[in-house]
Order: structure tokens, then C-alpha cells, then sequence
């Protein structure tokens, strides 16, 4: 792989995230990140999205008239969301049931139109399905770390398993209650963005 | 981009052409799902309709064998308690309480699920012997933040509670979610519906049921909301506008 599409690949995860540093869609980061299997799941639909519809816009960029670009955009988007919907209510239906109204709000996911928009209205396909997958993965990783957080501290488990055992079910661990709320997603979100900018001070905005 | 080579006709028939392909994905992938995702959602309901009178354990992964096996469903009409023929697999209560001519509002609403399908699936639920030992009933009523769908498995009297299952509902996680919890499932079992004179009583008790309460469970700590919404539930389903008809009809006759 050369070191062009290593960097389109790998550099949304740490270097530019679109949670952490872009700030985009964070909505869907309150919401699905109570559970780990919640958050991935949903890492894995983003990064479908994301990776295809700037797949499908790269292949036919030079062809979208540019006054309807935003709605052509839209309806691949759309459609892509739609068939993964109906690709987890087959073959998932429990966790279908938990992101619910999640998934379809991948729509609206800002990371996805605006990696459209930026990115696959420009470059040629292959780069472009990267730069998809990179960013999908960028927000995946934002999400699994804030939902291990809160399921760890909050249910006491990981996955679904018991890793703190709790009060109400006879173990020492008191959970916490605000980390089950979905706002509770600010602080950590918040937590990791401080974390990676004292880490990498030039990602610091100049004032 | 493309400035150079736009016309009104050429943009109507891109985005048409657009339009098309990704309609065809997404009729293609619904239609091709369609069998798995119903065969999804039925093997969902059997497995709690299985966890409500008790035999999910039993069962293991042959969800569908012992349904088959032990559990008959059957449409009542719920303001004469009848048995009523009727398509059990197609039946929706969702769909029936939106439509008017299927549905009526009650009286009084308590469980604020503003209409009420006239008819209802019942499930009977054999034991070895073949004999019908649990009777579960779905049930629907408002939680905090919407309806919250579940169902109560009774012993053969129509009193004694076995288990309350909610299936389907969007509670807040760690709150009103903790319906689902096993231990306060475990609460369940042995509680009486009715008093002698016939008046529902079951409810949730704020700051815990006491030991020889036997209406009564300890309602859900934080979750003050939720808990009257499954008291104001169960208040209207074994109400007159609920299963009554049908439990007072049962109990005489039997099953037809």
C-alpha cells in the first residue's frame, strides 16, 4: 500500500478524527454508546456507509450537475442506509431492535455527507472508498472507547459481561448513573478530545 | 466539476437515472430479507411468549420445536371474552389500534394507549401432560418516554402471576430499562392480580413491596414513571376493558 492511501486510510483515526477534531457527529455518539456491542454495530454500518457512498459518488463525480450534487448525494446515502437497516433486522434482530431509529439516522450523520462532499466529489474512486473506511473507523474508534466507559462504569460490564459485579445484584460495584444517560457522552467525549490534544498540540485550534 | 456540461434535461435525467438504480438496490435488498426478517421477528415473540410461561430454559435453542409443541394460540374478542376464529400469525395489535373500524377508545384509559384493538391472542400453554397450566397475555401500555409492549404469564387460575416479560420497549437504560432485569423479574412469580372481590391490585410499591405483600413488587428505583406506567398497565389490562371479560369466561367454561 503506498503511503498516500496508508495516510487517507489511518490518518481520520488519531490525526484528523471527525469526532475529536472535525467535531461531526457527535449526535449519534450520545445516543449508541450506552453498550459496546451497540457501539459496534454501529462502527461497522458507519464505515459500510461512509466507504460506499464515496465509493458510488467518486465513480460518477464528474457526471453529478452540480446544482442537485447535495440530493444526488442524499439518495445514495439514503439507499445505503436503508439496505443496512434491513441487513440488520435479518440477520441481527435483537441489536436491530436496540439502534433502532439509530440506523436510519446514519443519514444524517455529518461525517458521511461531509466526507461526500470534501472528499469523493474530488478524488478517484479506490482513495476515495478509503477515505470512507478511515473516517468510519475514526468515529468508531471515538465511539467504542466512550462506550466502554459507560458500560464499564454504568452497567459493569463489557459486552454484555459482568466485569464489575453490581450492588443490586449482589456485588460491591455501585454503578454510575449518570454515565447510562446518553448526555453523559459530552464529558467523556470531551475527556478524550483534552486527552489527544495534549498528546498532539497541533491538532490545539489557534485562537 | 461539471458546470460545463449542465442542461435542464441533462440534470432531470441524472438524478432520474440516480433515482432509479438506488431504488432498485433498496426494493432488491428489502424483498430478498423479507423471509429472514419475518422468520427474525417470529422466532423474537416465541422466545418470550417461551420466557413468560416459563419453559425458555426448557426449551434451549429449539425455540421453535417447543412452541409448536406446547404452546396454542388463540383470538379472543376482548369486550365478550369469546373465543373468536382469527388469523393468530398475521395478527398486529399495533395495526389493529390504529384502525378504527378494529379498535375502540376506552373509557378510561389508563394504561395511555388511546385505542384498544377489539381482539387480542391469547396463548395457552400445555404442560407434559398436556394439560393447559399457564395462560400468557400480551400487554401494552405507556412507560416515561412510549408504549412499552410485554406480556404476563399466569398460572391456570387467571390470578397467580408466573412472570411479566416486556419485549419491547424504550425505557431509559439503567432506570426504566431495568424491567428487563432478572432479578426484578424474580419478583413476579406468586403475586396475586385480583383480591377476592375481584379488584385488580397488582401494582409497584415506591420504596419496596412489603415481605407479605402479596400484590404488590418493588417498584423500579429512579424509574418512578415507568413503574406507575406498568402499574396503570396491568390496572387496565386485567380491567373490565381489558382481560376480564375473557378471564371471568374462562374460568367458567374452559377452553372451547
Amino acid at each position: 500500500m503506498s503511503s498516500d492511501a496508508k495516510k487517507v486510510l489511518t490518518g481520520p483515526i488519531v490525526d484528523n478524527n471527525p469526532i475529536a477534531l472535525q467535531v461531526l457527529g457527535i449526535c449519534s455518539a450520545l445516543a449508541v454508546t450506552s453498550s459496546m456491542a451497540n457501539a459496534l454495530v454501529m462502527t461497522l454500518a458507519v464505515v459500510f456507509v461512509t466507504a460506499f457512498s464515496n465509493l458510488f459518488i467518486s465513480i460518477i463525480r464528474n457526471h453529478i450537475p452540480s446544482s442537485v450534487r447535495i440530493i444526488v448525494q442524499m439518495a445514495i446515502i439514503a439507499s445505503l442506509v436503508i439496505v443496512v437497516d434491513q441487513v440488520l433486522k435479518a440477520f441481527s434482530y435483537q441489536l436491530s431492535k436496540e439502534l433502532a431509529v439509530f440506523v436510519g439516522l446514519i443519514i444524517t450523520n455529518c461525517i458521511v455527507m461531509g466526507r461526500a462532499e470534501a472528499f469523493a466529489m474530488k478524488e478517484k474512486p479506490g482513495v476515495s472508498f478509503l477515505d470512507g473506511i478511515g473516517n468510519g473507523l475514526g468515529y468508531g474508534a471515538i465511539l467504542m472507547t466512550v462506550a466502554f466507559f459507560r458500560e464499564l462504569l454504568g452497567f459493569g460490564t463489557l459486552f454484555g459481561m459482568e466485569i464489575l459485579p453490581l450492588v443490586q445484584n449482589g456485588g460491591w460495584y455501585q454503578a454510575n448513573g449518570l454515565l447510562v444517560l446518553p448526555f453523559s457522552s459530552f464529558f467523556v467525549i470531551g475527556l478524550i478530545i483534552w486527552a489527544l490534544r495534549q498528546w498532539k498540540p497541533e491538532q490545539v485550534e489557534k485562537d | 466539476m461539471s458546470s460545463n456540461k449542465e442542461t435542464f434535461g441533462k440534470t432531470v435525467g441524472f438524478v432520474l437515472a440516480v433515482c432509479v438504480v438506488c431504488a432498485l438496490l433498496v426494493s432488491f435488498s428489502a424483498v430478498q430479507l423479507k423471509p429472514l426478517q419475518q422468520a427474525n421477528k417470529l422466532l423474537d415473540q416465541q422466545t418470550k411468549i417461551l420466557e413468560a410461561s416459563g419453559l425458555l430454559e426448557k426449551a434451549g435453542k429449539d425455540v421453535v420445536k417447543t412452541y409448536n409443541e406446547y404452546v396454542v394460540a388463540k383470538m379472543i374478542n376482548l369486550d365478550s371474552g369469546e373465543f373468536v376464529e382469527g388469523d393468530v400469525i398475521t395478527f398486529d395489535e399495533r395495526r389493529n389500534s390504529r384502525d378504527k373500524a378494529l379498535s375502540i377508545k376506552p373509557e378510561n384509559d389508563l394504561a395511555g394507549i388511546n385505542r384498544r384493538s377489539n381482539t387480542a391472542v391469547v396463548y395457552l400453554v400445555k404442560n407434559e401432560a398436556g394439560v393447559i397450566d399457564t395462560v400468557v397475555l400480551p400487554i401494552v401500555g405507556s412507560g416515561l418516554w412510549d408504549l412499552m409492549y410485554g406480556y404476563v404469564g399466569l398460572e391456570a387460575d387467571l390470578n397467580t402471576v408466573k412472570s411479566v416479560i416486556y419485549s419491547d420497549h424504550k425505557e431509559t437504560p439503567g432506570l426504566g430499562a431495568e424491567v428487563l432485569n432478572p432479578n426484578w423479574k424474580a419478583l413476579w412469580p406468586g403475586k396475586k392480580i385480583y383480591n377476592d372481590a375481584g379488584e385488580v391490585k397488582a401494582k409497584l410499591v415506591k420504596g419496596g413491596a412489603k415481605a407479605n405483600d402479596i400484590h404488590g413488587v418493588d417498584a423500579l428505583s429512579g424509574a418512578t414513571l415507568t413503574s406507575d406506567g406498568v402499574t396503570r398497565t396491568l390496572q387496565f389490562w386485567f380491567g373490565e376493558e381489558g382481560y376480564k371479560p375473557f378471564i371471568a369466561k374462562y374460568r367458567a367454561e374452559g377452553v372451547k
